[in-house]
């Protein structure tokens, strides 16, 4: 019984990470900054974006955050995520990237 | 006007122009969508600059949500009848709409993201305020 408690409280999800390059022709401002926002506050996962592999991280679901980003077109967007639904996450943030969000 | 997702927190933008007012909300529309209830207002009762008590509480019943009503203000005068208006509203609905200290274009499109997420009242008026953190 102790040791079913012990791995409950263990429980950890893999942090995952990817990095995609922002190919829209205004980069991370305002409307793509409002649709990486609405994306990632639909899942569980913490989802955070940076514009270095070591940071400093920015977590996605907030819009004033993500905007004061102001990464250009050609930077590289990373992605770290962590959550139950992380891996789906990650997948549609790097699929909204890649798709130029949707204006490209 | 009514929304998709009534569960969303409604958005009220006021300001002492019309211009201003429905402007905003044309960014509110296009960068955010339709699933938050939106409503705008603007202008005093002689169609001058300003704002008035029965324009913002008719936008409040506009943009009514049963999770709350969160108000954006340009200067002075709409802020305090905002105010005026939140106080004029029956007692279980004055408690659910809130006044955001933050700029008016801005802090509406970043409120109604929030709220398009389905954050709750709370969290749409502090994301809003960020903009002067």
């Amino acid at each position: 019984m102790h040791d079913a408690n012990a791995n409950r409280a263990a429980q950890t999800f893999a942090t995952l990470t990817a990095s995609a390059v922002l190919v829209n022709p205004v980069g991370l401002h305002a409307r793509p900054s409002v649709k990486l926002t609405q994306l990632a506050k639909g899942f569980t996962a913490k989802i955070e974006i940076a514009l270095a592999a070591d940071g400093p991280w920015t977590d996605a679901k907030s819009p004033v955050k993500v905007m004061r980003v102001k990464a250009p077109q050609g930077a590289t967007l990373h992605f770290r995520v962590a959550g139950p639904d992380g891996e789906a996450a990650l997948a549609a943030m790097l699929g909204l990237v890649h798709d130029g969000f949707g204006e490209a | 006007m009514s929304s998709l997702r009534p569960g969303n927190v409604g958005i009220v933008i006021v300001s002492h122009s019309p211009k201003i007012a429905e402007g905003a909300a044309d960014m509110v529309r296009q960068m955010v969508g339709d699933a938050v209830p939106l409503a705008w207002t603007g202008g005093d009762v002689d169609g001058g600059l300003g704002t008035n008590v029965a324009g913002i509480l008719e936008a409040i019943e506009t943009a009514w949500s049963p999770a709350g009503v969160a108000i954006l203000v340009d200067l002075g005068g709409a802020e305090t009848n905002s105010e005026m208006a939140v106080e004029m509203l029956p007692e279980d609905r004055r408690a659910r709409v809130l006044v955001c200290n933050a700029p008016v274009v801005e802090g509406a499109v970043i409120a109604a993201t929030e709220s398009s997420g389905g954050s709750p009242l709370a969290a749409v008026k502090r994301s809003a305020e960020e903009f002067y953190a």
